[in-house]
Protein backbone atom coordinates (compact mmCIF):
# COMPACT_ATOMS: atom_id res chain seq x y z
CA UNK A 1 0.00 0.00 0.00
CA UNK A 2 2.76 2.40 0.93
CA UNK A 3 4.62 1.51 -2.22
CA UNK A 4 1.49 2.29 -4.14
CA UNK A 5 1.13 5.65 -2.46
CA UNK A 6 4.72 6.45 -3.24
CA UNK A 7 4.39 5.32 -6.83
CA UNK A 8 1.38 7.54 -7.23
CA UNK A 9 3.02 10.50 -5.63
CA UNK A 10 5.73 10.28 -8.25
CA UNK A 11 3.04 11.02 -10.80
CA UNK A 12 2.32 14.21 -8.98
CA UNK A 13 3.05 17.47 -10.73
CA UNK A 14 6.49 18.44 -9.64
CA UNK A 15 6.63 19.56 -6.04
CA UNK A 16 9.97 21.08 -6.89
CA UNK A 17 7.98 23.84 -8.51
CA UNK A 18 6.97 24.29 -4.93
CA UNK A 19 3.61 24.76 -3.25
CA UNK A 20 4.24 28.49 -3.18
CA UNK A 21 1.81 29.29 -5.94
CA UNK A 22 1.43 33.00 -5.51
CA UNK A 23 -1.90 34.79 -5.37
CA UNK A 24 -3.12 36.39 -8.55
CA UNK A 25 -1.09 39.29 -9.91
CA UNK A 26 -2.83 42.64 -10.14
CA UNK A 27 -4.12 42.40 -13.70
CA UNK A 28 -5.54 38.92 -13.13
CA UNK A 29 -7.18 40.16 -9.94
CA UNK A 30 -8.80 42.91 -11.96
CA UNK A 31 -10.04 40.36 -14.49
CA UNK A 32 -11.37 38.17 -11.67
CA UNK A 33 -13.24 41.11 -10.18
CA UNK A 34 -14.60 41.81 -13.64
CA UNK A 35 -15.96 38.25 -13.76
CA UNK A 36 -17.64 38.71 -10.38
CA UNK A 37 -19.22 41.98 -11.48
CA UNK A 38 -20.33 40.45 -14.77
CA UNK A 39 -22.15 37.60 -13.04
CA UNK A 40 -23.73 39.98 -10.52
CA UNK A 41 -24.91 42.13 -13.41
CA UNK A 42 -26.42 39.06 -15.07
CA UNK A 43 -28.26 38.25 -11.87
CA UNK A 44 -29.56 41.82 -11.58
CA UNK A 45 -30.78 41.63 -15.18
CA UNK A 46 -32.44 38.25 -14.66
CA UNK A 47 -34.28 39.36 -11.50
CA UNK A 48 -34.96 42.95 -12.52
CA UNK A 49 -37.73 43.90 -10.09
CA UNK A 50 -35.59 45.99 -7.68
CA UNK A 51 -34.00 47.85 -10.59
CA UNK A 52 -37.29 48.41 -12.40
CA UNK A 53 -38.91 49.57 -9.17
CA UNK A 54 -36.18 51.96 -8.18
CA UNK A 55 -36.01 53.54 -11.65
CA UNK A 56 -39.66 53.18 -12.64
CA UNK A 57 -41.39 54.42 -9.50
CA UNK A 58 -39.71 57.87 -9.50
CA UNK A 59 -40.50 58.30 -13.19
CA UNK A 60 -44.15 57.36 -12.63
CA UNK A 61 -44.38 59.71 -9.64
CA UNK A 62 -42.81 62.51 -11.63
CA UNK A 63 -45.33 62.03 -14.45
CA UNK A 64 -48.18 62.12 -11.93
CA UNK A 65 -46.87 65.32 -10.35
CA UNK A 66 -46.17 66.80 -13.75
CA UNK A 67 -49.74 66.20 -14.83
CA UNK A 68 -51.30 67.85 -11.77
CA UNK A 69 -52.59 71.11 -13.32
CA UNK A 70 -51.42 73.37 -10.51
CA UNK A 71 -48.01 71.70 -10.05
CA UNK A 72 -46.30 74.39 -12.10
CA UNK A 73 -47.78 77.26 -10.13
CA UNK A 74 -45.64 79.10 -7.59
CA UNK A 75 -46.91 78.54 -4.06
CA UNK A 76 -46.01 81.05 -1.38
CA UNK A 77 -46.32 78.44 1.39
CA UNK A 78 -43.66 76.38 -0.35
CA UNK A 79 -41.19 79.21 -0.12
CA UNK A 80 -42.08 80.56 -3.53
CA UNK A 81 -41.42 77.29 -5.34
CA UNK A 82 -43.68 75.20 -7.53
CA UNK A 83 -45.08 71.91 -6.23
CA UNK A 84 -43.15 70.13 -8.98
CA UNK A 85 -39.79 71.61 -8.02
CA UNK A 86 -40.41 70.85 -4.34
CA UNK A 87 -41.12 67.22 -5.17
CA UNK A 88 -38.29 66.69 -7.66
CA UNK A 89 -35.58 66.16 -4.97
CA UNK A 90 -37.97 63.94 -3.01
CA UNK A 91 -38.53 61.82 -6.09
CA UNK A 92 -34.76 61.53 -6.63
CA UNK A 93 -34.10 60.30 -3.11
CA UNK A 94 -37.10 57.94 -3.28
CA UNK A 95 -35.47 56.06 -6.16
CA UNK A 96 -32.17 55.88 -4.29
CA UNK A 97 -33.94 54.69 -1.16
CA UNK A 98 -35.78 51.88 -2.94
CA UNK A 99 -32.48 50.79 -4.40
CA UNK A 100 -30.48 50.84 -1.19
CA UNK A 101 -33.17 49.26 0.97
CA UNK A 102 -34.11 46.47 -1.45
CA UNK A 103 -31.63 46.18 -4.31
CA UNK A 104 -28.44 46.22 -2.27
CA UNK A 105 -29.03 44.11 0.86
CA UNK A 106 -31.33 41.52 -0.77
CA UNK A 107 -28.73 39.67 -2.84
CA UNK A 108 -26.05 39.92 -0.16
CA UNK A 109 -28.23 38.38 2.52
CA UNK A 110 -29.36 35.59 0.20
CA UNK A 111 -25.70 34.86 -0.65
CA UNK A 112 -24.99 34.50 3.03
CA UNK A 113 -28.03 32.23 3.45
CA UNK A 114 -26.96 30.06 0.52
CA UNK A 115 -23.41 29.74 1.86
CA UNK A 116 -21.96 31.51 -1.17
CA UNK A 117 -19.99 34.01 0.93
CA UNK A 118 -18.57 31.13 2.92
CA UNK A 119 -17.73 29.19 -0.21
CA UNK A 120 -15.91 32.20 -1.64
CA UNK A 121 -13.78 32.53 1.46
CA UNK A 122 -12.19 29.17 0.58
CA UNK A 123 -10.98 30.59 -2.74
CA UNK A 124 -8.20 33.13 -3.32
CA UNK A 125 -10.94 35.74 -3.74
CA UNK A 126 -12.40 37.23 -0.55
CA UNK A 127 -16.19 37.25 -0.13
CA UNK A 128 -16.07 41.03 0.25
CA UNK A 129 -15.67 41.13 -3.52
CA UNK A 130 -19.31 40.14 -3.91
CA UNK A 131 -20.23 43.05 -1.72
CA UNK A 132 -18.04 45.38 -3.75
CA UNK A 133 -19.50 44.04 -7.00
CA UNK A 134 -23.00 44.71 -5.70
CA UNK A 135 -22.03 48.26 -4.78
CA UNK A 136 -20.60 48.82 -8.27
CA UNK A 137 -23.76 47.54 -9.97
CA UNK A 138 -26.22 49.32 -7.71
CA UNK A 139 -24.20 52.52 -8.11
CA UNK A 140 -24.60 52.18 -11.85
CA UNK A 141 -28.34 51.68 -11.47
CA UNK A 142 -28.54 54.69 -9.12
CA UNK A 143 -26.73 56.93 -11.57
CA UNK A 144 -28.90 55.72 -14.45
CA UNK A 145 -32.07 56.34 -12.44
CA UNK A 146 -30.97 59.85 -11.44
CA UNK A 147 -30.02 60.71 -15.01
CA UNK A 148 -33.42 59.57 -16.26
CA UNK A 149 -35.29 61.59 -13.60
CA UNK A 150 -33.26 64.73 -14.27
CA UNK A 151 -33.39 64.52 -18.04
CA UNK A 152 -37.12 63.75 -18.14
CA UNK A 153 -37.88 66.57 -15.68
CA UNK A 154 -36.14 69.11 -17.90
CA UNK A 155 -37.32 67.81 -21.27
CA UNK A 156 -40.86 66.70 -20.49
CA UNK A 157 -41.83 69.05 -17.68
CA UNK A 158 -39.70 72.09 -18.39
CA UNK A 159 -37.93 72.03 -15.03
CA UNK A 160 -35.13 74.57 -14.77
CA UNK A 161 -31.66 73.05 -14.93
CA UNK A 162 -29.89 73.12 -11.56
CA UNK A 163 -28.31 76.37 -10.34
CA UNK A 164 -25.22 74.45 -9.28
CA UNK A 165 -24.67 71.27 -11.29
CA UNK A 166 -21.50 70.53 -9.33
CA UNK A 167 -23.40 71.00 -6.08
CA UNK A 168 -26.13 68.66 -7.33
CA UNK A 169 -23.63 65.97 -8.27
CA UNK A 170 -21.88 66.32 -4.93
CA UNK A 171 -25.19 66.23 -3.04
CA UNK A 172 -26.31 63.13 -4.89
CA UNK A 173 -22.97 61.39 -4.35
CA UNK A 174 -23.15 62.16 -0.64
CA UNK A 175 -26.72 60.84 -0.57
CA UNK A 176 -25.68 57.67 -2.38
CA UNK A 177 -22.81 57.18 0.07
CA UNK A 178 -25.04 57.57 3.12
CA UNK A 179 -27.84 55.40 1.75
CA UNK A 180 -25.53 52.66 0.45
CA UNK A 181 -23.90 52.50 3.86
CA UNK A 182 -27.38 52.07 5.34
CA UNK A 183 -28.15 49.31 2.82
CA UNK A 184 -24.94 47.52 3.78
CA UNK A 185 -25.80 47.89 7.45
CA UNK A 186 -29.16 46.24 6.79
CA UNK A 187 -27.33 43.48 4.90
CA UNK A 188 -25.08 43.09 7.92
CA UNK A 189 -27.90 42.88 10.45
CA UNK A 190 -30.71 41.09 8.60
CA UNK A 191 -30.52 37.39 9.43
CA UNK A 192 -32.65 36.21 6.48
CA UNK A 193 -33.87 37.43 3.11
CA UNK A 194 -37.36 37.72 4.57
CA UNK A 195 -36.16 40.02 7.30
CA UNK A 196 -34.51 42.32 4.74
CA UNK A 197 -37.98 43.13 3.46
CA UNK A 198 -39.37 43.65 6.94
CA UNK A 199 -36.51 45.92 8.03
CA UNK A 200 -36.60 47.86 4.78
CA UNK A 201 -40.33 48.50 4.95
CA UNK A 202 -39.93 49.65 8.52
CA UNK A 203 -37.06 51.99 7.66
CA UNK A 204 -38.69 53.32 4.49
CA UNK A 205 -41.55 55.15 6.22
CA UNK A 206 -39.62 57.44 8.65
CA UNK A 207 -36.88 58.01 6.09
CA UNK A 208 -39.35 59.16 3.44
CA UNK A 209 -41.47 61.05 5.93
CA UNK A 210 -38.55 63.28 6.86
CA UNK A 211 -37.64 63.63 3.19
CA UNK A 212 -41.05 65.29 2.91
CA UNK A 213 -42.92 62.74 0.83
CA UNK A 214 -46.19 63.27 2.70
CA UNK A 215 -45.52 66.76 4.01
CA UNK A 216 -42.89 68.77 2.11
CA UNK A 217 -40.21 70.22 4.35
CA UNK A 218 -41.30 73.86 3.92
CA UNK A 219 -44.72 72.89 5.34
CA UNK A 220 -43.31 70.98 8.33
CA UNK A 221 -43.58 72.56 11.80
CA UNK A 222 -40.19 73.88 12.96
CA UNK A 223 -39.55 70.94 15.26
CA UNK A 224 -40.05 68.43 12.42
CA UNK A 225 -37.84 70.50 10.14
CA UNK A 226 -35.12 70.48 12.78
CA UNK A 227 -35.33 66.71 13.05
CA UNK A 228 -35.49 66.36 9.28
CA UNK A 229 -32.25 68.32 8.93
CA UNK A 230 -30.43 65.55 10.75
CA UNK A 231 -32.01 62.54 9.05
CA UNK A 232 -30.26 61.11 6.00
CA UNK A 233 -33.00 61.91 3.51
CA UNK A 234 -33.95 65.22 5.11
CA UNK A 235 -30.36 66.37 4.71
CA UNK A 236 -30.29 64.92 1.19
CA UNK A 237 -33.40 66.78 0.08
CA UNK A 238 -32.09 69.98 1.65
CA UNK A 239 -28.77 69.73 -0.22
CA UNK A 240 -30.38 68.75 -3.52
CA UNK A 241 -33.03 71.47 -3.24
CA UNK A 242 -30.36 74.10 -2.57
CA UNK A 243 -28.31 72.94 -5.58
CA UNK A 244 -31.38 73.11 -7.78
CA UNK A 245 -32.72 76.47 -6.64
CA UNK A 246 -30.03 78.64 -5.06
CA UNK A 247 -26.51 77.39 -5.74
CA UNK A 248 -23.83 75.35 -4.05
CA UNK A 249 -25.42 73.63 -1.04
CA UNK A 250 -24.55 74.61 2.53
CA UNK A 251 -22.02 72.47 4.35
CA UNK A 252 -24.28 71.08 7.07
CA UNK A 253 -26.52 68.72 5.06
CA UNK A 254 -23.46 67.43 3.19
CA UNK A 255 -21.64 66.80 6.46
CA UNK A 256 -24.72 65.06 7.88
CA UNK A 257 -24.73 62.71 4.89
CA UNK A 258 -21.01 62.05 5.13
CA UNK A 259 -21.38 61.35 8.84
CA UNK A 260 -24.15 58.82 8.14
CA UNK A 261 -21.98 57.19 5.48
CA UNK A 262 -19.13 56.88 7.97
CA UNK A 263 -21.22 55.64 10.91
CA UNK A 264 -23.39 53.20 8.93
CA UNK A 265 -20.37 52.05 6.95
CA UNK A 266 -18.34 51.43 10.06
CA UNK A 267 -21.22 49.60 11.76
CA UNK A 268 -21.82 47.49 8.63
CA UNK A 269 -18.18 46.54 8.58
CA UNK A 270 -18.20 45.78 12.26
CA UNK A 271 -21.34 43.62 12.26
CA UNK A 272 -21.24 41.98 8.86
CA UNK A 273 -21.38 38.21 9.19
CA UNK A 274 -19.96 36.19 6.32
CA UNK A 275 -21.75 33.00 7.33
CA UNK B 1 11.31 12.14 4.47
CA UNK B 2 8.69 13.71 2.31
CA UNK B 3 6.62 16.50 3.72
CA UNK B 4 3.03 15.35 4.26
CA UNK B 5 0.37 17.08 2.20
CA UNK B 6 -1.77 17.53 5.28
CA UNK B 7 -0.53 17.41 8.85
CA UNK B 8 -2.93 17.98 11.73
CA UNK B 9 -1.61 17.85 15.26
CA UNK B 10 -3.71 17.84 18.43
CA UNK B 11 -6.49 19.86 16.89
CA UNK B 12 -9.16 21.00 19.32
CA UNK B 13 -12.25 23.10 18.67
CA UNK B 14 -15.10 23.89 21.02
CA UNK B 15 -18.30 25.86 20.63
CA UNK B 16 -19.04 27.07 24.12
CA UNK B 17 -19.57 23.94 26.20
CA UNK B 18 -19.76 21.71 23.13
CA UNK B 19 -16.52 19.98 22.23
CA UNK B 20 -16.72 19.52 18.46
CA UNK B 21 -13.17 18.31 18.04
CA UNK B 22 -11.41 17.01 21.13
CA UNK B 23 -8.00 15.89 19.96
CA UNK B 24 -7.37 15.00 16.34
CA UNK B 25 -3.98 14.27 14.84
CA UNK B 26 -3.46 12.84 11.40
CA UNK B 27 -1.13 13.05 8.49
CA UNK B 28 -1.99 12.64 4.82
CA UNK B 29 0.72 11.72 2.33
CA UNK B 30 0.90 13.48 -0.99
CA UNK B 31 -1.11 11.69 -3.67
CA UNK B 32 -3.14 9.80 -1.11
CA UNK B 33 -6.92 9.51 -0.92
CA UNK B 34 -7.50 9.89 2.77
CA UNK B 35 -10.91 9.21 4.29
CA UNK B 36 -12.33 10.85 7.37
CA UNK B 37 -15.13 8.62 8.51
CA UNK B 38 -17.50 8.90 11.41
CA UNK B 39 -21.11 9.26 12.47
CA UNK B 40 -22.95 12.56 12.27
CA UNK B 41 -21.68 15.01 14.84
CA UNK B 42 -18.38 13.17 15.30
CA UNK B 43 -16.39 16.28 14.38
CA UNK B 44 -15.44 15.38 10.80
CA UNK B 45 -16.62 18.58 9.18
CA UNK B 46 -15.25 20.78 11.95
CA UNK B 47 -11.89 19.05 11.56
CA UNK B 48 -11.67 19.80 7.85
CA UNK B 49 -13.05 23.31 8.28
CA UNK B 50 -10.26 24.04 10.74
CA UNK B 51 -7.78 22.38 8.40
CA UNK B 52 -8.66 24.65 5.49
CA UNK B 53 -8.68 27.77 7.65
CA UNK B 54 -12.43 28.33 7.51
CA UNK B 55 -12.59 28.05 11.29
CA UNK B 56 -10.00 28.83 13.90
CA UNK B 57 -9.07 25.93 16.12
CA UNK B 58 -8.77 26.51 19.86
CA UNK B 59 -5.45 24.72 19.85
CA UNK B 60 -3.36 22.43 17.71
CA UNK B 61 -1.57 23.00 14.45
CA UNK B 62 -2.39 22.44 10.80
CA UNK B 63 0.05 22.37 7.94
CA UNK B 64 -0.94 22.08 4.28
CA UNK B 65 2.10 21.44 2.07
CA UNK B 66 4.08 23.12 4.81
CA UNK B 67 1.81 26.17 4.89
CA UNK B 68 -0.23 27.35 7.84
CA UNK B 69 -3.83 28.01 6.69
CA UNK B 70 -4.10 30.89 9.14
CA UNK B 71 -0.94 32.81 8.39
CA UNK B 72 -0.49 31.79 4.73
CA UNK B 73 -4.16 32.13 3.81
CA UNK B 74 -3.61 33.42 0.29
CA UNK B 75 -1.16 30.70 -0.67
CA UNK B 76 -3.25 27.99 0.94
CA UNK B 77 -6.37 29.04 -0.94
CA UNK B 78 -4.44 28.80 -4.21
CA UNK B 79 -3.52 25.14 -3.64
CA UNK B 80 -6.55 23.81 -1.79
CA UNK B 81 -9.87 23.16 -3.52
CA UNK B 82 -12.87 22.75 -1.28
CA UNK B 83 -16.28 21.21 -1.62
CA UNK B 84 -18.40 22.19 1.34
CA UNK B 85 -21.18 20.02 2.69
CA UNK B 86 -23.69 22.81 2.32
CA UNK B 87 -23.24 25.16 -0.54
CA UNK B 88 -25.55 26.50 -3.20
CA UNK B 89 -25.13 28.94 -6.06
CA UNK B 90 -27.41 31.72 -7.27
CA UNK B 91 -30.45 30.20 -8.99
CA UNK B 92 -30.22 32.36 -12.07
CA UNK B 93 -26.61 31.82 -13.02
CA UNK B 94 -25.77 29.26 -15.68
CA UNK B 95 -23.39 26.38 -15.00
CA UNK B 96 -20.77 27.72 -17.41
CA UNK B 97 -20.98 31.22 -15.94
CA UNK B 98 -20.40 29.96 -12.41
CA UNK B 99 -17.42 27.86 -13.47
CA UNK B 100 -15.89 30.70 -15.51
CA UNK B 101 -16.17 33.02 -12.51
CA UNK B 102 -14.43 30.59 -10.15
CA UNK B 103 -11.87 29.79 -12.81
CA UNK B 104 -10.81 33.44 -12.91
CA UNK B 105 -9.88 33.30 -9.22
CA UNK B 106 -6.91 30.98 -9.74
CA UNK B 107 -3.46 31.30 -11.21
CA UNK B 108 -3.33 27.95 -12.94
CA UNK B 109 -6.94 26.99 -13.50
CA UNK B 110 -8.28 23.92 -15.23
CA UNK B 111 -9.96 24.06 -18.61
CA UNK B 112 -13.66 24.57 -17.93
CA UNK B 113 -14.81 22.64 -21.00
CA UNK B 114 -12.68 19.64 -20.12
CA UNK B 115 -13.78 19.72 -16.50
CA UNK B 116 -17.43 19.78 -17.53
CA UNK B 117 -16.84 16.83 -19.86
CA UNK B 118 -15.21 14.81 -17.12
CA UNK B 119 -18.00 15.58 -14.68
CA UNK B 120 -20.80 15.03 -17.17
CA UNK B 121 -21.88 18.65 -17.03
CA UNK B 122 -21.13 19.62 -20.62
CA UNK B 123 -24.77 19.33 -21.69
CA UNK B 124 -25.77 21.56 -18.77
CA UNK B 125 -23.37 24.39 -19.53
CA UNK B 126 -26.12 26.81 -20.50
CA UNK B 127 -28.63 25.75 -17.84
CA UNK B 128 -29.60 27.80 -14.82
CA UNK B 129 -28.43 26.47 -11.48
CA UNK B 130 -32.02 26.19 -10.28
CA UNK B 131 -32.84 23.68 -13.00
CA UNK B 132 -30.08 21.26 -11.96
CA UNK B 133 -30.88 18.01 -10.17
CA UNK B 134 -29.28 17.25 -6.80
CA UNK B 135 -26.67 15.09 -8.46
CA UNK B 136 -25.83 17.75 -11.02
CA UNK B 137 -25.46 20.38 -8.30
CA UNK B 138 -23.18 18.03 -6.43
CA UNK B 139 -21.05 17.52 -9.52
CA UNK B 140 -20.88 21.26 -10.12
CA UNK B 141 -19.75 21.65 -6.54
CA UNK B 142 -16.99 19.10 -7.14
CA UNK B 143 -16.09 20.92 -10.36
CA UNK B 144 -15.76 24.20 -8.44
CA UNK B 145 -13.44 22.46 -5.97
CA UNK B 146 -11.24 21.31 -8.85
CA UNK B 147 -11.34 24.28 -11.22
CA UNK B 148 -8.28 25.86 -9.60
CA UNK B 149 -6.23 22.68 -10.23
CA UNK B 150 -5.61 22.28 -6.50
CA UNK B 151 -2.81 20.20 -5.02
CA UNK B 152 -5.15 19.20 -2.21
CA UNK B 153 -8.88 18.66 -2.70
CA UNK B 154 -11.08 18.53 0.38
CA UNK B 155 -14.44 16.96 -0.40
CA UNK B 156 -17.06 16.94 2.33
CA UNK B 157 -19.88 14.40 1.79
CA UNK B 158 -19.22 14.48 -1.89
CA UNK B 159 -21.65 11.73 -2.92
CA UNK B 160 -24.41 12.24 -0.38
CA UNK B 161 -27.69 12.46 -2.23
CA UNK B 162 -26.37 10.95 -5.43
CA UNK B 163 -27.93 7.88 -6.99
CA UNK B 164 -25.73 4.77 -7.07
CA UNK B 165 -24.68 5.23 -10.69
CA UNK B 166 -23.74 8.87 -10.18
CA UNK B 167 -21.87 7.86 -7.04
CA UNK B 168 -19.82 5.28 -8.92
CA UNK B 169 -19.11 7.81 -11.68
CA UNK B 170 -17.91 10.27 -9.08
CA UNK B 171 -15.64 7.66 -7.52
CA UNK B 172 -14.02 7.04 -10.87
CA UNK B 173 -13.60 10.75 -11.31
CA UNK B 174 -11.90 11.03 -7.91
CA UNK B 175 -9.52 8.21 -8.77
CA UNK B 176 -8.73 9.94 -12.01
CA UNK B 177 -7.95 13.16 -10.18
CA UNK B 178 -5.73 11.37 -7.73
CA UNK B 179 -3.88 9.78 -10.61
CA UNK B 180 -2.98 13.30 -11.68
CA UNK B 181 -1.24 13.72 -8.35
CA UNK B 182 -3.88 15.54 -6.34
CA UNK B 183 -4.08 14.68 -2.67
CA UNK B 184 -7.67 14.05 -1.68
CA UNK B 185 -9.25 14.34 1.74
CA UNK B 186 -12.66 12.75 1.66
CA UNK B 187 -15.14 13.27 4.46
CA UNK B 188 -17.79 10.59 4.36
CA UNK B 189 -20.11 8.51 6.43
CA UNK B 190 -20.53 6.11 3.56
CA UNK B 191 -18.63 2.88 4.12
CA UNK B 192 -18.56 1.54 0.60
CA UNK B 193 -17.09 4.82 -0.55
CA UNK B 194 -14.26 4.69 1.98
CA UNK B 195 -13.50 1.03 1.22
CA UNK B 196 -13.51 1.58 -2.48
CA UNK B 197 -11.59 4.85 -2.68
CA UNK B 198 -9.44 5.47 0.34
CA UNK B 199 -5.83 4.47 0.79
CA UNK B 200 -6.20 5.13 4.49
CA UNK B 201 -9.06 6.02 6.74
CA UNK B 202 -9.29 7.84 10.05
CA UNK B 203 -12.30 6.83 12.11
CA UNK B 204 -13.46 9.79 14.15
CA UNK B 205 -15.84 9.50 17.04
CA UNK B 206 -16.65 12.10 19.67
CA UNK B 207 -13.98 14.42 18.32
CA UNK B 208 -11.18 11.89 18.52
CA UNK B 209 -9.40 9.61 16.09
CA UNK B 210 -10.30 6.12 17.29
CA UNK B 211 -8.47 4.30 14.52
CA UNK B 212 -6.31 5.16 11.53
CA UNK B 213 -5.25 2.56 8.98
CA UNK B 214 -6.02 1.14 5.57
CA UNK B 215 -9.65 0.11 5.16
CA UNK B 216 -8.59 -3.53 4.84
CA UNK B 217 -6.45 -3.46 7.97
CA UNK B 218 -9.21 -1.81 9.96
CA UNK B 219 -11.67 -4.41 8.80
CA UNK B 220 -9.28 -7.18 9.72
CA UNK B 221 -8.74 -5.70 13.14
CA UNK B 222 -12.49 -5.67 13.68
CA UNK B 223 -12.91 -9.39 13.39
CA UNK B 224 -9.46 -10.43 14.53
CA UNK B 225 -8.86 -11.71 11.04
CA UNK B 226 -10.37 -13.30 8.00
CA UNK B 227 -12.07 -16.62 7.48
CA UNK B 228 -11.53 -18.98 4.55
CA UNK B 229 -13.98 -21.81 4.04
CA UNK B 230 -13.32 -24.55 1.50
CA UNK B 231 -13.97 -28.15 0.50
CA UNK B 232 -10.69 -30.14 0.32
CA UNK B 233 -10.34 -32.60 -2.55
CA UNK B 234 -8.72 -35.11 -0.17
CA UNK B 235 -8.18 -35.42 3.59
CA UNK B 236 -5.04 -33.77 4.98
CA UNK B 237 -3.28 -33.29 8.28
CA UNK B 238 -4.61 -30.21 10.12
CA UNK B 239 -1.07 -29.30 11.22
CA UNK B 240 -0.23 -28.60 7.61
CA UNK B 241 -2.31 -25.45 7.96
CA UNK B 242 -2.20 -24.67 11.69
CA UNK B 243 1.61 -24.49 11.45
CA UNK B 244 1.35 -21.64 8.95
CA UNK B 245 2.11 -18.22 10.46
CA UNK B 246 -1.00 -16.73 8.82
CA UNK B 247 -3.36 -19.26 10.42
CA UNK B 248 -4.82 -18.80 13.88
CA UNK B 249 -7.53 -21.41 13.93
CA UNK B 250 -9.04 -24.34 12.06
CA UNK B 251 -12.25 -26.24 12.39
CA UNK B 252 -14.21 -28.82 10.43
CA UNK B 253 -17.80 -28.03 9.54
CA UNK B 254 -19.28 -31.08 7.87
CA UNK B 255 -17.07 -31.77 4.87
CA UNK B 256 -15.84 -28.17 4.79
CA UNK B 257 -12.79 -26.79 6.52
CA UNK B 258 -12.91 -23.30 8.04
CA UNK B 259 -9.57 -21.60 8.60
CA UNK B 260 -9.21 -18.27 10.38
CA UNK B 261 -6.14 -16.09 10.23
CA UNK B 262 -4.59 -12.88 8.96
CA UNK B 263 -2.60 -11.46 6.12
CA UNK B 264 -2.41 -13.32 2.83
CA UNK B 265 -4.45 -16.15 4.29
CA UNK B 266 -6.00 -17.52 1.11
CA UNK B 267 -2.72 -17.72 -0.77
CA UNK B 268 -0.94 -19.35 2.15
CA UNK B 269 -3.65 -21.99 2.59
CA UNK B 270 -3.96 -22.83 -1.08
CA UNK B 271 -0.19 -23.04 -1.59
CA UNK B 272 0.25 -25.31 1.42
CA UNK B 273 -2.52 -27.63 0.22
CA UNK B 274 -1.16 -27.60 -3.31
CA UNK B 275 2.23 -28.73 -1.99
CA UNK B 276 0.66 -31.97 -0.75
CA UNK B 277 -1.53 -32.43 -3.82
CA UNK B 278 -4.79 -31.28 -2.29
CA UNK B 279 -6.95 -28.75 -4.06
CA UNK B 280 -9.42 -26.48 -2.33
CA UNK B 281 -12.79 -26.23 -3.97
CA UNK B 282 -15.77 -24.03 -3.28
CA UNK B 283 -13.49 -21.44 -1.62
CA UNK B 284 -15.31 -18.70 0.22
CA UNK B 285 -13.51 -15.78 1.79
CA UNK B 286 -15.44 -14.23 4.58
CA UNK B 287 -13.83 -10.95 5.47
CA UNK B 288 -15.31 -8.34 7.72
CA UNK B 289 -15.67 -4.88 6.29
CA UNK B 290 -15.15 -1.36 7.40
CA UNK B 291 -18.68 -1.18 8.71
CA UNK B 292 -17.88 -3.99 11.16
CA UNK B 293 -14.72 -2.19 12.14
CA UNK B 294 -16.63 0.95 12.74
CA UNK B 295 -19.24 -0.69 14.90
CA UNK B 296 -16.59 -2.47 16.90
CA UNK B 297 -14.41 0.58 17.42
CA UNK B 298 -17.08 3.15 18.16
CA UNK B 299 -20.04 1.13 19.32
CA UNK B 300 -22.24 3.04 16.89
CA UNK B 301 -23.62 2.38 13.48
CA UNK B 302 -23.00 4.80 10.70
CA UNK B 303 -25.95 6.14 8.89
CA UNK B 304 -26.15 3.89 5.90
CA UNK B 305 -28.50 5.89 3.71
CA UNK B 306 -26.05 5.38 0.88
CA UNK B 307 -26.41 1.61 1.01
CA UNK B 308 -30.16 1.82 0.87
CA UNK B 309 -30.16 4.24 -2.04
Amino acid sequence: MNALVLARSRLAPSRRAGPQRLPLPGTARGAAFGQVVRNEARLARRSPMPVIGSIGLPVVLMIIFGEIPSSGAVVAALGGLTLFSVYLPIIMVLGLTMLTLLGLPGPLVSYRELGILRRLSTTPVPPSWLLAAQVVIQFGVAVAGLLIVNVVSVIAFGAASPKSPAGLVLSLLATIAGMFALGLLIAALAPTSGSVNAISRLALIPLMFFAGLWLPRPLMPQILQDISNFTPLGAAVQAIQASMQTGFPPARPLLVLVAYAAVFGFAARRFFRWE
Amino acid sequence: MELPAVQITHLRKTYGPLVAVDDVSLSVAEGEIFGILGPNGAGKTTTVECAIGLRHADSGTVSLMGLDPRTDRDKVREIVGVQLQTGAQPNKLRVGEILEEYRSFYRQPADVGELMDVLGLAAKRGDYYKTLSGGQRQRLSVALALVGQPKIAVLDEMTTGLDPQARRDTWELIEGIRDRGVTIVLVTHFMEEAERLCDRVALIDNGRVVALDTPAALAERARGGKTVRFLPSAPFDDHLLTNLPEVTGLEHVGQHVVVTGQGELVNAVILALHAVGVTARDVQLDSSNLEDAFVKLTGTHLHTEGVAA
